[in-house]
């Protein structure tokens, strides 16, 4: 019992830690702008091709090394902070003033487009021509064959093995006595607990203990005013996008490392749960985004694993309405009275 | 909305591309590539009527989505029966052409689909879907139409019982839960099997369904059921439950995409228990995604690459000169439907709706690749399974299980 109740911990907590990562970009961007990037799923997903195929270059052997993981990491949260610069530079900056409804529909095309634009095949390959006996490049929208020359540019729908970058080792196990009932730590289980703690402490301190975010703070609470007080309104959203889609990158990662496979639609999947588990927690609170994370991912493992497994979503969206029947503000939010 | 496109291509850009912008207005319509028809034939748009010298057939798959290997292997293996019939000569001194349309591997793009084929392309026959929900949306439009559909590979048998007018040439789910419950049983001698099934597909229901009956007839015993969601890719809380129940074999009758999922999950949490599923295993991609964790599990299927029969050793040949890869079990029936389409097209006295049918539904000791098909009278073909053991980057041929 003991051992079983320690590996369905171990199991939510893993689960729990990565939603909370891609629940704090729902959340940051939620509490400076109002506005739910529906897209921020997708961009953790675009991170994760990232990475695989910095993993995919750097070859088996250097992407094993610490510098190689290292590397997979900072290249894919660098390109998805641009990418969410980007996306708030030319696709929300221009209807900031514009009812809050058309942001929300440019996010969910940004969603669609991205997932979907991701499931295009595009590849170039080599192409001799029979007349002239010449060898040119020629763009295609076939897989590339095994064994041809050809460089793929979208990755296409089918799912893919992400890369080991991490050798699974077991670090810990314990059995009952008849061998029943295991408990089994594995390394990159405790790595990844340690790498998602650490980006939310940095994150932590950057709002709290920083001049960048203050500025943030202060935008949140009223951009208006803020920027009559002078506060680069454009630039502290700017970084805010960036910040949350670094994040969200991250966590791809980590979920890439921990489920092993990259696909295009997974975004959809997860940044799903993680806006729910940003709901629960009162979304535009950080603590409350990572709390809601863990408590999302401890109710859907405990529903497997007192109840039945078909009732898994439906118990834990179930709880979700109930938590907000009670608290509709959500567990950390604060009630605000509507100005009239 | 132009900007967010501009911002989908600036965001594919960052990993180092460059992507040709779309010259088609609509992004789920695939043309087809016919070789060797006269060029402009097949290029026309799809408004009304096609050009008179060409009998256009119409084909609904997932080239995109969680379903598409199969989209692909299938519409590859449709194309390839369309050009040798028109290397033969045609039908009717007529060229065939195919119009694909991609559903996403959703119901309700394969129902809007259909409708687009059936209105718009006015096709003779439809060929479609892998999947059988999405052949479940698909085929009520055309029973309605009156234009035949033939399934290649979509086993749930309610697909057929829609109408009079809706074929399949594998088949059916009962069928495969049988195989499989009957191989473990018999010769796998297993007492304990348990289940992990996916509770929002058709065919995974189908499949458990009926294991589950047999394994129990047969004197087995169920010792659990758990289930997940397809887009899950976490099924550690249900594997750490299965381990408890000290099962002998697991039952997974998913697709490839998350069979290969649950097996490198069981095996990291040291469930030692063989794994058997059916033919949504197949596919290349669940050694890759896999990689050695599903080596020792069995699968029935609908054809075997390892099959010497001269028949299916030249339709490998040809399909491996054509696409430089061993065709798939999907390849394969997509091949036989379409032969088994223009073989009733070449036989109908009239090119409509109800004599084509009428033709498909006589269909009788077709020597497809993957079986040869006699259709009942419930337009389902009565054909035996083929048992694979899984082994590292292959499927190997164990035994043939005959209904």
């Amino acid at each position: 019992m003991i051992y079983d109740l320690a590996q369905h911990l171990i199991n939510a907590i893993a689960a729990g830690t990565i939603y909370a990562l891609v629940a704090l970009g729902y959340t940051m961007v939620y509490g400076v702008l109002k506005l739910i990037n529906f897209a921020h799923g997708d961009v953790m997903m675009v991170g994760v091709y990232v990475g695989y195929a910095v993993a995919f270059l750097l070859g088996k052997e250097a992407s094993t090394s610490l510098l190689g993981f290292l590397a997979v990491f900072l290249v894919a949260m660098l390109v998805c902070a641009l990418i969410g610069f980007l996306i708030e530079r030319f696709a929300y900056r221009p209807l900031r003033e514009k009812p809050r409804l058309t942001s929300l529909i440019t996010a969910i095309g940004i969603s669609f487009a991205l997932s979907y634009g991701f499931q295009l095949d595009a590849t170039v390959s080599k192409v001799r021509d029979e007349v002239t006996g010449t060898e040119s490049w020629k763009l295609t929208s076939t897989p590339c064959a095994a064994n041809s020359e050809c460089v793929t540019l979208l990755p296409g729908a089918a799912a893919r093995r992400f890369p080991t970058i991490i050798e699974s080792v077991e670090w810990l196990k314990f059995s009952s006595d008849d061998e029943v009932s295991e408990v089994r730590l594995l390394n990159w289980q405790v790595m990844s607990f340690l790498i998602a703690v650490g980006l939310m402490v940095a994150l932590q301190v950057l709002v709290y203990r920083t001049k960048f975010g203050k500025a943030m703070r202060a935008v949140s609470h009223d951009h208006r005013t803020a920027a009559l007080l002078g506060i680069p309104v454009d630039t502290v959203i700017a970084g805010t996008f960036m910040l949350g889609s670094a994040l969200a990158a991250g966590a791809g990662i980590l979920y890439a490392i921990k489920d092993k496979q990259v696909q295009p639609l997974m975004g959809m999947y997860v940044g799903l749960k993680a806006f729910v588990a940003a709901v629960i927690g009162g979304i535009g609170n950080l603590k409350g985004a990572v709390t809601g994370a863990l408590l999302l991912g401890l109710c859907e493992e405990g529903v497997v694993w007192f109840g039945s497994s078909s009732w898994r979503d439906a118990v834990a969206f179930g709880f979700l309405i109930i938590v907000l029947l009670f608290r509709p503000e959500g567990l950390f939010g604060r009630a605000v009275a509507e100005k009239v | 909305m132009r900007l967010s496109l501009l911002l989908a291509c600036a965001a594919v850009l960052t990993i180092g591309c460059e992507k040709k912008t779309s010259t088609d207005p609509k992004p789920a319509e695939v043309k087809q590539p016919v070789a060797d028809t006269k060029p402009a034939e097949p290029a026309k748009p799809p408004e009304a009527k096609p050009a008179e010298d060409v009998l256009l057939l119409g084909e609904v798959g997932s080239l995109t989505g969680s379903e598409a290997a199969f989209g692909i292997s299938t519409r590859d293996g449709i194309a390839m029966a369309i050009d040798e019939a028109n290397e033969a000569g045609g039908v009717k001194g007529k060229k065939l052409a195919v119009r694909v349309y991609d559903d996403q591997s959703k119901p309700e793009e394969a129902a809007s689909a259909v409708t687009r084929l059936i209105t718009q392309d006015k096709v003779l026959v439809i060929l479609g879907e892998v999947a059988s929900s999405n052949s479940l949306a698909m085929a009520p439009k055309a029973q309605e139409a009156k234009t035949p559909m033939i399934s290649p590979s979509s086993t749930n048998p309610k697909v057929t019982e829609i109408g009079d007018y809706i074929f399949r040439v594998c088949f059916i789910d009962p069928f495969q839960g049988f195989v499989m419950a009957k191989y473990s049983r018999e010769e796998l001698k297993f007492n304990n099997v348990a289940i992990l099934t996916d509770k929002r597909s058709a065919y995974s229901e189908g499949l458990t369904e009926v294991f589950q009956k047999k394994f129990a007839e047969l004197g087995g015993k169920i010792v659990g059921v758990e289930s997940y969601s397809k887009g899950d890719t976490d099924f550690r809380a249900q594997l750490t439950n299965i381990k408890k129940l000290k099962a002998q074999g697991l039952y997974v009758p998913g697709y490839y995409q998350d069979v290969a999922v649950i097996a490198e999950q069981a095996k990291e949490l040291g469930l030692k228990v063989t794994m058997m599923g059916g033919d949504g295993w197949d596919s290349a991609k669940l050694f890759e995604l896999g990689g050695t964790s599903v080596v020792g599990s069995y699968v029935s299927n609908h054809y075997s690459a390892d099959d010497p029969s001269p028949r299916v050793q030249e339709f490998i040949k040809k399909y491996q000169a054509r696409y430089k890869t061993t065709p798939d079990s999907l390849a394969a029936l997509g091949y036989d439907a379409a032969r088994v389409a223009i073989e009733a097209m070449k036989r109908a006295p009239e090119l409509t709706g109800p004599a084509i049918r009428d033709q498909i539904a006589i269909t009788k000791d077709f020597p497809g690749v993957a079986g040869t098909i006699t259709l009942d009278e419930k337009r389902n073909p009565v054909k035996p399974a083929v048992v694979l053991k899984v082994e590292e980057g292959k499927f190997k041929y164990v035994s043939t299980v005959a209904p």
